[in-house]
């Protein structure tokens, strides 16, 4: 028992080492650069003073915020729909799932400009139905498409693996009990899959906040965090700005996602 | 606190089950069960028993043909939900994510059951199973006997028309078993609610069925009163599936069934029988020159109370029976044994 204490020093140390390295280093001299521009550690409190920066934090936050929302709606309905029914075809529309996993950000963006962009499906359908032509790729709402687009697959997955795991007796007992398709959704199914929507729900919500290459193909004025701090660093040469402004942003999600953990009670999500 | 229950008569008419990929779980049955009765299903794993459960609670419908009927009224078509039946399952099947009162009240909040006639009923119900204490519990800090009890007071609250329980003591072990056994069988009598039980294990069938459903490769092997079924089975599945059955060859002669290790008079002996069939209880030790049968000693096991014995007659299997003597027996000694006739039957 005495030799347990530096035993376990041993065997937490390349956890240690790693931790270090690669987080805690670079964190916090990101943090002191941060606050080595002119202002000072002021900056930090630009994200929130700054009305350009402010509206570009929540916009990302909606925007995430959003994506995370539809995408859980989505792949909620469909991975449970796919792993129970049974139809020609299902297992190569869930092998195909995975086919935009690897795709980059840039070849996602270029997918949005095809689908809803001035010469795309959406516009030419829309302008021979109504004779107007509808563009939304190079704003918010292309991005959210593109974002729910590369989220939806992989939390599919995440459901389809949940939803087998989900107890049949469950929904037996509760429909023996009285419940409708509605309440036995409410009442069994969501709750059974909670675990599986906060883990991934959490990697969407950061993927979102985080997402660069799509913003990027899509449009340069698109008022999203990282966009803004791409244009501080390589435009402005605003090198403490972006730093504060990349540190917040990690901050900012963290607190959201360990909040969202907290209020669903589950130790089950990685914060981001 | 065993109002509001009205036990219904409950038929089944040519239920048979054949799943989707060929599977002939269940032939045709045809089933009456009267309002309040209590009936067990009992067979081994596979013959049918939660199929049938499952058509007459709504998760599976009968193939064509087969109809069922609560008090009369066909409800083949009627699914679950509408049934108004109250389920428990081997898995107990709480929901984790509601307390121990909430499960119990979970049935009334989906038919919208006003909330202090409610809360009363789930007060009722958490006081008849013996469980007020746990009412705030998380379903994970109870113990198997106490999921049960959940698993009941839930089913009961929205006094269902009939209950329906598929091995529901099987996850606990023996001696909690018993004690709940006890239970069910006390509050099924006091409720008067028709109920439909079923199990593999046929001390438990005996001791909760006002009438057993054997059950065999999807057919109904015998329908009876417990003590029929374990004094009259009607066929050697039924005769080998419920207790011990000893068996001897022989032929029938003057009265007497004679065999290579003695003879047995039975005069009531049905001609041409080849095969003797007798329980345990109607064997006794006798080691006079009047014994029946002769044999030799295979096996003891001292059970505390009595003493099994095991005994070598020349047959495929020994002889099996139970006596209270206060001696020691020994491996191989000589065994004269006397058999009851009125015990005696031929299959
Ligand atoms: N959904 C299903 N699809 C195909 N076959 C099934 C299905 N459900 C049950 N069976 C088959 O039907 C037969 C009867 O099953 P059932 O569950 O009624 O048996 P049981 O008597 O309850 O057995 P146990 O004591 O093991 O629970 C079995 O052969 C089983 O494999
Ligand atoms: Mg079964």
């Amino acid at each position: 028992m005495r030799h347990e204490t530096p035993r376990l020093i041993l065997l937490l140390l390349p956890a240690g080492i790693f931790f270090t390295a690669f987080f805690l280093l670079p964190l916090s001299r990101l943090f002191a650069i941060g606050g080595s521009g002119a202002d000072g550690f002021a900056a930090y409190a630009a994200i929130v003073t700054d009305r350009n920066y402010f509206a570009s934090l929540l916009s990302t936050l909606a925007l995430a915020a959003a994506t995370t929302a539809a995408t859980l709606v989505i792949s909620g309905i469909s991975g449970v729909f796919l792993q129970r029914s049974r139809f020609p075809g299902n297992a190569i529309l869930v092998a195909m799932l995975t086919f935009p996993l690897a795709f980059p950000g840039v070849v996602i963006g270029f997918m949005v400009i095809m689908l809803a962009g001035r010469q795309g499906l959406i516009g030419e359908i829309a302008l021979r139905l109504t004779g107007e032509k509808i563009v939304f790729a190079y704003s918010m709402a292309g991005l959210f498409m593109g974002y729910v687009y590369f989220s939806v697959p992989r939390t599919i997955l995440t459901v389809m693996a949940a939803a087998e795991k989900l107890d049949p007796k469950l929904e037996e007992a509760a429909r023996s009990l009285g419940a409708s398709t509605w309440q036995v959704v409410r009442d069994v199914i969501i709750p059974g899959l909670k675990p599986a929507f906060i883990s991934a729900g959490a990697i969407c919500f950061a993927t979102a906040v985080g997402a660069f290459g799509t913003a990027f193909t899509l449009a340069t004025r698109i008022n999203v965090l990282p966009m803004v701090i791409y244009t501080e660093f390589t435009l402005q040469a605003n090198i403490a700005t972006a730093a504060a402004l990349s540190f917040v942003l990690g901050a900012v999600t963290w607190v959201v996602l360990a909040a969202a953990r907290t209020a669903a009670g589950s130790s089950v999500a990685a914060a981001g | 606190m065993t109002e509001g229950f009205k036990p219904i008569a409950i038929t089944l008419e040519n239920c048979g089950k054949t799943f989707a990929d060929g599977t002939r779980a269940l032939h045709p049955l045809t089933l009456e069960i009267a309002a309040s009765e209590t009936i067990v299903f009992l067979g081994p794993s596979g013959c049918g028993k939660t199929t049938t459960l499952r058509i007459i609670a709504g998760l599976e419908t009968p193939d064509p043909g087969g109809r069922v009927l609560f008090d009369g009224e066909d409800v083949t078509a009627l699914p679950i939900e509408r049934r108004r039946v109250g389920m428990v399952f081997q898995s107990y099947a709480l929901f984790p994510n509601m307390s121990v009162a909430e499960n119990v009240g979970y049935g009334l909040r989906v038919r919208r059951v006003a909330g202090a006639e409610a809360a009363g009923r789930v007060a009722e119900m958490l006081a008849m199973m013996r469980i007020e204490a746990l009412a705030d519990r998380r379903i994970d800090q109870l113990s198997g006997g106490q999921r049960q009890r959940v698993a009941l007071a839930r089913a009961l609250a929205v006094r269902p028309r009939v209950l329906l329980m598929d091995e529901p003591l099987t996850a606990l072990d023996a001696k909690l078993r018993d004690a709940l056994r006890l239970e069910i069988d006390e509050l099924l009598r006091r409720l008067g609610i028709t109920a439909i039980y079923v199990t593999h294990d046929q001390a438990e069938a005996m001791a909760l069925g006002d009438r057993i459903v054997v059950m065999d490769h999807g057919r109904v092997a015998q329908v009876g009163k417990p003590r029929d079924i374990y004094q009259r089975p009607s066929t050697r599945f039924v005769a080998d599936f419920i207790g011990t059955m000893n068996r001897i060859n022989g032929t029938v002669r003057d009265g007497a069934f004679v065999t290579a290790a003695g003879a047995i008079p039975w005069r009531e002996a049905p001609p041409g029988a080849s095969e003797a069939l007798f329980r345990p209880e109607d064997v006794t030790l006798d080691d006079t020159a009047e014994a029946h049968l002769r044999g030799r000693l295979t096996a003891a096991f001292f059970l505390g109370d009595r003493t099994r014995l095991f005994i070598d007659v020349g047959m495929e299997k020994p002889l099996v029976t139970e006596t209270g003597a206060r001696r020691d027996f020994t491996h191989d000694e000589p065994i004269g044994l006397r058999i009851d006739p009125r015990g005696l039957m031929a299959l």
